[in-house]
């Protein structure tokens, strides 16, 4: 690649060619700030707060740093009198019309527009006020509201629904100065066929779209002595959750998770990956059968929410493809209203199952039909990372000076491969581990074949005298590429894991937000998924069919995998939706 | 949330639709073929709401949401029918210094619609227009072919009468 000279405030660096004014400056170590950018997914120049000055020899000029590719030669000033002038009135006419309630606002603290505007000295917000829109906040989805009100056409949630999750229910309606952000015909995004994968919210970088909070209602079932308040978390909740705390990405907080949530009173604090155990040896089995009896082929992986809904919208001719399996959510709740409850001598009615999930579907699912074994829903609460770190910060918990702790028995047993859940291959790796034994008696572990970011993976196993081919998908636009070649008979994997956020878990829609500024240069889902593989890498056990406590659970309770009453408590079944 | 939806009755008929998917069909491969394809969809059925932009979502695989962005962008389209009667005032200068404006909105309150919509049962529709070239009579609106001018807001209701 040929290299072009370019000077970034007067530091001379050698960049390749194509290379924009905003990566320029990243490399001479100068951030510049973005609003509407988010590379590879929204190019589009449009929000003006990445102004730069450029000189290409005919005097010096403004142009839109994230798409502006560099010339060789040219002069870069990132911070020049005019620069900083012309971002500051961007940011006051941005407030002109927007909803300045910073107090009780969600994003307060975390906002990206709300630090740009201390950042460019912003003293009167007012400065340019006149004629504003009014909007109905639309709290029609199970998962979220949108607040347009809050919105700065940025359109990040646009190009991530419509490019990374191939689905475009939201886009940008009217024009000029009525233009706003909504679904087809103004419905509600709970009339559309909105996933409820979350991803919108990840990469708001305000307060305009945020996860409905059940925060206060979890609350309440603490301070109620009637109640049995129970919790699990995701696996990949622990590589997040430290963020909300100043922490660097990629920080492991399972220890201190544990000990933060009996802090918040929770009566026992269990863990998914117990679950996610579980959901392996029903996975595992189901699988087997479908391959030795002629069951629809590929099987593929149900723990996603968000890839299910998914799946009955748009691929509803597929869905017997889908694994019966409820998810490790749903199965973890099943389990404690059931067993857990008949053990301990607890009413199911007056269990509260709460859960910690990196993923905004969650709240959707724990809503679906045919997820209540008890006769009562299997999972009450959903809360994602974000809301435990709220409830933790109002605890006035000091989250980064607790102790390690454990969690509860004996739905806190775990093996490594309930961890990797939490990452994209992760069900696969597991599912194989555990498939594999059964098959030929042989222990295996680490699979790079599967692991890793990229948005699909495919590799051959030989399974005894099986050879075992599977695929991975993560990211919905992904998965649509291995869902239309089944549809076209041109898939022959027998196993597939689709997860519907871009590198699984890790990335859900529930996770901390983190500002676009570094997420446009660091890849968050490598540096997350790290914790939960080291996890593994460090448990001493590391197959779903040697925990003990799911030896147990078969043993006392459900008999076998794939049992009857397994079937009664673990499994689901899926309903065909319309394209909205 | 309100709908954007038409609450006049969609009466397109197979032919229609079937015109319409012969026009999909042909330019549906096109780079950029949803402007032409829905330009073509209104000179078949008048105006596009939801039943035909499914339709054209359905065949071409272009999210719904998509398609109701450039409809919305562009006046050129209408997600109303046009009724048995049009009403179009004018709020050019002349018309709108002599209070067009009030009647517009006596309009709109005594219709139930706003500007671009059609009543329910399909008899009216109401929309604003530019000068029409009638500044003498300001203010001016006109109901199909008939001009009305020198108008104040109290002849709105007789207007409407008259069509009734």
């Amino acid at each position: 690649m040929e290299n072009i000279t370019v000077k970034v405030n007067g530091c001379e660096i050698s960049v390749p060619k194509g290379t924009t004014v905003l990566e320029a400056a990243h490399i001479a170590g100068i951030e510049i700030p973005t609003l509407c950018y988010m590379k590879e997914i929204n190019e589009i120049g449009a929000c003006r707060i990445c102004v730069t000055e450029v000189n290409e020899g005919r005097g010096f000029r403004l142009v839109a740093a994230c798409v502006y590719p560099c010339s060789n030669n040219m002069e870069i000033l990132t911070s020049s009198p005019k620069v900083i002038e012309s971002r500051k009135k961007t940011l006051e006419l941005i407030l002109s019309t927007h909803d300045r309630k910073c107090l009780s606002c969600v994003r307060s603290g975390n906002c990206e527009l709300q630090k740009l505007c201390k950042d460019y000295g912003v003293e009167d917000a007012s400065k340019y006020d006149g004629t504003r829109n009014e909007y109905e906040i639309d709290d029609t989805a199970a998962h979220m509201y949108r607040d347009n009100n809050k919105c700065i056409l940025c359109r990040r949630c646009v190009a991530v629904c419509s490019k990374t999750q191939g689905i475009g229910v939201i886009g940008a309606n009217e024009r000029g100065f009525k233009t706003f952000i909504g679904s087809a015909f103004d419905m509600g995004l709970g009339e559309t066929s909105c996933v409820s994968c979350g991803q919108c919210i990840a990469v708001c970088p305000v307060g305009a779209i945020s996860e409905k909070d059940y925060t206060k209602d979890v609350l309440a079932a603490i301070a109620d002595p009637e109640k049995t308040v129970l919790v699990q978390t995701a696996p990949a909740v622990r590589a997040g959750l430290a963020e909300c705390f100043g922490n660097p990405i990629g920080t492991n907080a399972e220890g201190k998770m544990v000990a933060a949530l009996r802090r918040l009173g929770f009566d026992k604090v269990f863990d998914t990956d117990f679950s996610a155990d579980l959901t392996i040896m029903e996975e595992a089995n189901e699988f087997v059968e479908r391959v030795s009896n002629g069951g629809t082929l590929p099987m593929i992986t149900s723990c996603s929410p968000g890839w299910v809904k998914f799946c009955e919208h748009y691929y509803p001719d597929l869905l017997d493809h889908l694994s019966s399996c409820k998810s490790p959510q749903q199965m973890f709740g099943a389990t404690a209203k059931t067993y857990y409850a008949e053990k301990m001598g607890i009413d199911p009615k007056n269990i509260v199952m709460v859960s910690i999930m990196p993923c905004t579907a969650k709240k959707f699912e724990i809503g679906r039909p045919d997820q209540s074994a008890a006769g009562v829903p299997d999972v009450d609460y959903a809360l994602t990372t974000r809301e435990l770190g709220r409830m933790i910060e109002r605890a006035g918990i000091l989250f980064n000076s607790l102790p390690e702790e454990k969690f509860d028995d004996p739905l806190g047993i775990s093996t490594g491969a309930g961890v990797i859940f939490g990452a994209t291959g992760g069900v696969m790796e597991a599912a194989l581990r555990t498939a594999v034994h059964t098959l030929t008696g042989q222990t295996v572990t680490d699979l790079p074949e599967v692991r890793g970011t990229q948005g699909i993976k495919e590799a051959t196993y030989d399974v005894g005298d099986l050879k075992v081919k599977v695929a991975v998908a993560s990211g919905l636009s992904n998965a649509r590429e291995i869902l239309d070649k089944i549809r076209n008979g041109e898939c022959d994997a027998q196993f597939i894991e689709i997860m519907a956020c871009p590198g699984g878990c890790v990335n859900g829609g529930g996770q901390p937000q983190v500002p676009m500024g570094i997420r446009n240069f660091v890849d968050i889902r490598e540096k997350r998924a790290k914790v939960l593989y080291d996890l593994d890498a460090s448990m001493p056990l590391r197959q779903s069919h040697e925990n003990p406590a799911i030896k147990e659970v078969y043993e006392t309770y459900f008999g076998k995998p794939g049992s009857h009453k397994a079937h009664e408590v673990l499994h689901t079944s899926y309903v065909k939706r319309s394209v909205n | 949330m309100n709908s954007a939806k038409s609450t006049v009755p969609f009466k397109g008929t197979p032919e229609q639709e079937a015109q319409l998917i012969a026009v999909i069909d042909e330019k549906k491969d096109d780079q950029g073929s949803l402007m032409p394809i829905l330009q073509k969809a209104q000179e078949i059925y008048g105006y596009l709401p939801i039943e035909v932009q499914k339709i054209i979502s359905d065949r071409t695989g272009i999210p719904l949401e998509k398609i109701y962005g450039v409809v919305t962008f562009y006046a050129q389209f209408s997600l109303y029918p046009k009724g048995e009667y049009t009403i179009s005032v004018c709020l050019g200068t002349a018309c709108y210094v002599k209070g067009s404006g009030d009647i517009y909105d006596k309009l709109q309150e005594k219709l139930g619609i706003a500007g671009g919509e059609c009543t329910p049962d399909g008899k009216f529709s109401l929309e604003a227009c530019r000068c029409i070239g009638a500044c003498g009579l300001a203010p001016v609106l006109t109901v199909n072919e008939d001009v009305y001018g020198r108008l104040t807001v109290d002849d709105v209701d007789k207007i409407i009468a008259k069509y009734a």
